[in-house]
Parts: structure tokens; C-alpha cells; sequence
């Protein structure tokens, strides 16, 4: 039972996690809360589903296309609504994201309906696992091993490549960077277009695990991944992961020990708990504020 | 005389300029705390919700008179806002944006699985008995809080807020009791936003914890930023505009809210510290009228 449950919570989790990192990358970058970042994983979601459905493609080869589909969008996005504000008050750039945010939202209701929709069952044959006495499918195996790989290779692109050094330069001082001749339009630019990619990814992965992906589903994603980024230390990656997972494991707890109504309040009552204690999340570093 | 004048708008009209009126009420108090204080609130629709279910109980259960009611809310309201403000207005910037959407996230969830609050399925909220047509009490409100607004921003009070916003450390240092005024302002504003809920739930005769979601903070924070942050013109100004757009905007009907997303994103784009940001309207307003403003004469004579 335990296992069972904490299989469940970690697929939930990592899909959270994933979502959680395109939000810490882009506020470490430019402090911005980008709040249309539950709406590209909505997206992400739609054209996988598309693939799958209407090309009939395997379900890697809709997710690689979803992910790229979505790098140009988060791109396109930060050139049209953010980078206008960037010199501006954040607050203008948040509500510009929220309007980003409505706006896709309210497109994908015109595109898609109104309805969830649910991806064919022959897109991906999961069958259950027995290890002890835990029921395991293959599909939650699967959304662990797809998160997991693309955490690491995130890690790598951060840590080890020259575009990399580059995210962490920009995110420690962005004018010091750029006068060190870093094209920091393009660092935020490629900063966008790697956390979409995530999102999508996730997008395609909560799809199949749910099997249900509707107009409406970036919101309560995407406020969850929040959480879950402020949680680990928001600008943290390792913080993301680490919060993602917790809050996952945390929410399918809860529910397993009946509160399931209160299922959507748990993630932020853990993390308004957690902020009480660390005001900076668990990862996060603390700010010397100087005069 | 109100009767009649009263009666020569349609309801359609009516409708549209009441809920302007609480948009109003709503956004001049996210102002006090967001635009004063600069602490950005992402879940004052909680406290829309909690004045609009405290004003909405004490009509059902008490049936005190509906003035007393409205500001019985607000105080109940201003309350709980200070209880929770006082435990996470430690927080700085963004820590306490997201604490605030948990809150309101939390606040939601519990009413829609309270008893009291008839869970999911609402409340029917019965037409309070009273002597002023609901129009005209919402416009009274409305006059008020701009009044109050207006106090409070040229107050020692509102000083002290506007010094907190621009340098926390620096107002500090001046003997400015932070963490004090933030609660003070967090309950002020949570006031507004409870009356604002009450006079909500008693004109449109229902209420649905559903309805006070994330999207409803949201509204009430463009209208601040949209209007020009911490102006109370812009704010009445932006606040009129959001709450009518969703019905000017309704006979493109099914692409409203897609024009909505794009126009938040021009707007922000074109005009970053909202539309009447940046502007001193009482001085541009004595200039129209010829009024010399007093700065402008002092700083002469310095030089």
C-alpha cells in the first residue's frame, strides 16, 4: 500500500516537477512569474494528443514533436509579451503574462471545444507490474523514466555547456553579463524555450496518465508547479525537482488518507506551511537585502 | 427623485454599472496594499469571498439591517485578513504573492466543504429589506471608499505605507514599524474587499465559493495595474473598464475573452505603468482650472 501510494505520488510528482522548472528557470533569469506557463503545457498536451490521435504517431516521436512545437511558442511569446516589458515594472509583465494565459486558454477552448478529451488507449499498452504487494503500471514507470532523463539532461545543458554557463551567468547579474558579452536575448530567449519544452513534455505525459486533457487544465497545473518551484526555492533547479516531487507525493497522501475533496488545498497548505519556516523555500538561498 | 431617476436606466445597464461599482470598491482596496505597500496580493478574491459568505450568513441566519451587515462583513473580513497577514507579511516579494494565492487557494477549498457554506451547491442569498434602492447603496459605498482612499493616501497613515514600498530598509530606519502597518494595511484593504464581497453576494442574490477562484484575484489585479498602480483615478478608471470590457466585448461573443487576453497584453505593452500611470491628476486638474500647483512655485524659489 505504501509503495503503491509512493509510486503514485512520485509519477504525480515528476510531472509537477517538470512543469515547476520552465517557471524557477525564467524567474531566475528576469524575476518574472510567467503565468502562461501552465498554458504552454496545456498546449503541449493538445499537440500530443494530435499526434497520437490524428497522425497516428508513437507516443515519443508526438512528445519530441509537442516539445518542439512548443520551444518556438515560448519563444514567440517571450518576443511579443515580455520583452516590450522587460525595462518596465514586473507587475506589467505579470499581467501581460496573465493575459498571455487567457488568451491561449480561451484559444484552445475555440480549437479544441469545451470538453476534455481523452488520448486512444492504443497509444500507449500499459500493463500492471506486481512488486510485493504493489500494483504497478508500466505507464507510471514510463512518466518516471521520461522525467528523470530529462532532468538529467537539463543538469547537463546547465551545468557542463557553454550556453549553460551562460543561463548562469544572466540569472547571477544580467547587466554584468551582458557587459561581459553574453547576447543575453538570446540566453532568455533559449531560458524560454527550454522550460516550454519541459512543459510539453509534461503536457504529453499528465495527458496519457489522466488519459483526459482539456482547455482548463494549465491553471490549477501550472499554480501547482508554482508552488511546488517556490516551495524548492524559486530560481533553484534542484529546488524545482525536489519541490515537484514533494508536493506529488504530499497531494496523493492526502488523498489516500481521505481527504480527496480537500485534494487542490494540500500543495498549498503544505507550501504556506513550509514558507512560514524557510521564507525562502528549502533550497533557496537567503538574500542579503543591502542598503 | 432616485426612484425615478433610477428607473430611467434598463436593468441590462443597471447591471453593468453596479458591477462596476464593486469592481471599484474591489480595486481601490487591492490599491491599498498593492499600489500603497507595494506587497503583491494574488489572492484578494479569498477575501471577496469571505466578506461575501460573512454578509450573506448574517443576512440568512441573523437578519441584522443590511447597513450594519455591510460593515460587520468588512470587519469580519479585515479580521481574518489580519490573523493570516500576521504570520506571512514577513515574507518579502514574491514569496508573499504566492503565500497569498495559497490562501486564497485554501480559503476556497474549505468553503466548498463547509456546511455552513452549503459546500458546493452555494448560497441564495434573500433580497436584504431596505429603504435605498441596492444601485444607490452600491453607489454610497463606492463614494466612501474612494473618499476613504483618498484619506488614507494623504495621511500620515498612507506616508508611512508609500515609504514602505519604495525602500523597506530605509523606512525602517525612520522608525516606521513595518511589520504594524503592513497588517494595518492588509486588514484596510481586506475591508474594502469584504464590503466589496458583501454588497457582491446581496445584488446578485447568489454566491458559489467557485466563484472567488484565482481568476477573480486576478480581474481585481489588472484593474489596479491596468488603471496605474497606486493612483486611485486610474484605479476607478481601470477598474470601469474591466468590469464593463466582458459585456462591450460580448458581441463577438465566443471570441471575448481571446480580444480580453490580447487587449491585457497590448495594453501592458503600450502603456507599462497603466493608463493613467505616471499622471498626477490633482495638479493636472488644477492646471486645466489655471491653479499654479504648489510644487511647482516652491521649486522655483529654491532654485
Amino acid at each position: 500500500m505504501f509503495l503503491q501510494q509512493l509510486i503514485n505520488g512520485v509519477a504525480l510528482g515528476s510531472t509537477y516537477a517538470l512543469i515547476a522548472l520552465g517557471y524557477t528557470m525564467v524567474y531566475g533569469i528576469i524575476t518574472l512569474i510567467n503565468f502562461a506557463h501552465g498554458e504552454i503545457f496545456m498546449v503541449g498536451a493538445f499537440v500530443g494528443l494530435l499526434m497520437v490521435g490524428y497522425f497516428k504517431l508513437n507516443l515519443f516521436l508526438a512528445m519530441a514533436i509537442a516539445m518542439i512545437f512548443c520551444m518556438v511558442m515560448g519563444v514567440v511569446i517571450e518576443y511579443i509579451a515580455y520583452r516590450p516589458l522587460r525595462k518596465s515594472s514586473r507587475l506589467s509583465a505579470l499581467i501581460s503574462a496573465i493575459g498571455v494565459s487567457i488568451f491561449l486558454s480561451s484559444l484552445a477552448m475555440m480549437v479544441f471545444g469545451a470538453n476534455a478529451k481523452g488520448f486512444p488507449s492504443e497509444a500507449f499498452p500499459s500493463h500492471q507490474i506486481h512488486i510485493g504487494n504493489a500494483d504497478i503500471s508500466t505507464l507510471q514507470l514510463l512518466i518516471i523514466g521520461v522525467s528523470a532523463l530529462l532532468m538529467l539532461a537539463l543538469e547537463f545543458i546547465v551545468q557542463k555547456t557553454k550556453i549553460g554557463k551562460a543561463m548562469r551567468a544572466t540569472s547571477e547579474d544580467y547587466n554584468t553579463a551582458a557587459l561581459m558579452g553574453i547576447n543575453v536575448n538570446f540566453v532568455i530567449s533559449f531560458t524560454f524555450a527550454l522550460g516550454s519544452a519541459l512543459a510539453a513534455a509534461g503536457g504529453v505525459l499528465v495527458g496519457v496518465l489522466f488519459n483526459s486533457v482539456s482547455f482548463n487544465m494549465g491553471l490549477m497545473a501550472g499554480l501547482k508547479a508554482f508552488a511546488a518551484a517556490v516551495l524548492g526555492g524559486i530560481g533553484s533547479i534542484p529546488g524545482a525537482m525536489l519541490g515537484g516531487l514533494l508536493l506529488g507525493v504530499a497531494e496523493v497522501f492526502g488523498v489516500a488518507i481521505g481527504y480527496s475533496s480537500y485534494r487542490d488545498a494540500i500543495a498549498f497548505a503544505i507550501l504556506v506551511l513550509v514558507l512560514l519556516f524557510r521564507p525562502t523555500g528549502l533550497l533557496g538561498q537567503k538574500i542579503q537585502k543591502k542598503v | 427623485m432616485f426612484q425615478n431617476m433610477l428607473n430611467s436606466i434598463d436593468p441590462y445597464s443597471m447591471q453593468i454599472l453596479v458591477n462596476i461599482g464593486i469592481g471599484i470598491i474591489l480595486a481601490l482596496g487591492l490599491n491599498i496594499i498593492t499600489g500603497l505597500t507595494g506587497q503583491l496580493s494574488l489572492g484578494h478574491a479569498a477575501f471577496m469571498s469571505v466578506g461575501a459568505f460573512a454578509g450573506a450568513l448574517l443576512t440568512i441566519k441573523t437578519g441584522v439591517p443590511f447597513y450594519i451587515n455591510i460593515l460587520l462583513s468588512g470587519l469580519i473580513t479585515a479580521v481574518v485578513a489580519a490573523a493570516i497577514g500576521w504570520p506571512i507579511l514577513r515574507l518579502t516579494g514574491d514569496y508573499l504573492a504566492i503565500c497569498t494565492l495559497g490562501f486564497a487557494e485554501i480559503v476556497k477549498v474549505v468553503f466548498l466543504n463547509l456546511e455552513i457554506t452549503n459546500k458546493a451547491l452555494g448560497l441564495t442569498v434573500p433580497t436584504p429589506d431596505t429603504s435605498l434602492p441596492m444601485p444607490l447603496i452600491v453607489l454610497i459605498v463606492v463614494c466612501l471608499t474612494i473618499i476613504a482612499s483618498a484619506f488614507i493616501q494623504n495621511s500620515r497613515f498612507g506616508r508611512a505605507l508609500k515609504a514602505i514600498r519604495d525602500d523597506e530598509i530605509a523606512a525602517e530606519s525612520m522608525g516606521i514599524n513595518i511589520a504594524r502597518y503592513k497588517v494595518q494595511s492588509f486588514a484596510v484593504s481586506a475591508f474594502m474587499a469584504g464590503t466589496g464581497g458583501c454588497l457582491y453576494a446581496h445584488f446578485l442574490g447568489y454566491i458559489n465559493p467557485s466563484d472567488f477562484g484565482f481568476l477573480k484575484s486576478i480581474d481585481m489585479l489588472s484593474m489596479v495595474v491596468l488603471g496605474g498602480l497606486g493612483s486611485i483615478p486610474g484605479t476607478i478608471f481601470g477598474a470601469s473598464i474591466l468590469s464593463a470590457a466582458p459585456e462591450f466585448l460580448r458581441f463577438m461573443s465566443q471570441y471575448r475573452m481571446l480580444v480580453y487576453g490580447a487587449l491585457l497584453v497590448f495594453m501592458m505593452v503600450f502603456r507599462p505603468n497603466g493608463l493613467m500611470g505616471g499622471i498626477d491628476f490633482t495638479s493636472f486638474v488644477l492646471r486645466k482650472l489655471g491653479v499654479k500647483p504648489r510644487g511647482v512655485s516652491r521649486s522655483k524659489e529654491v532654485q
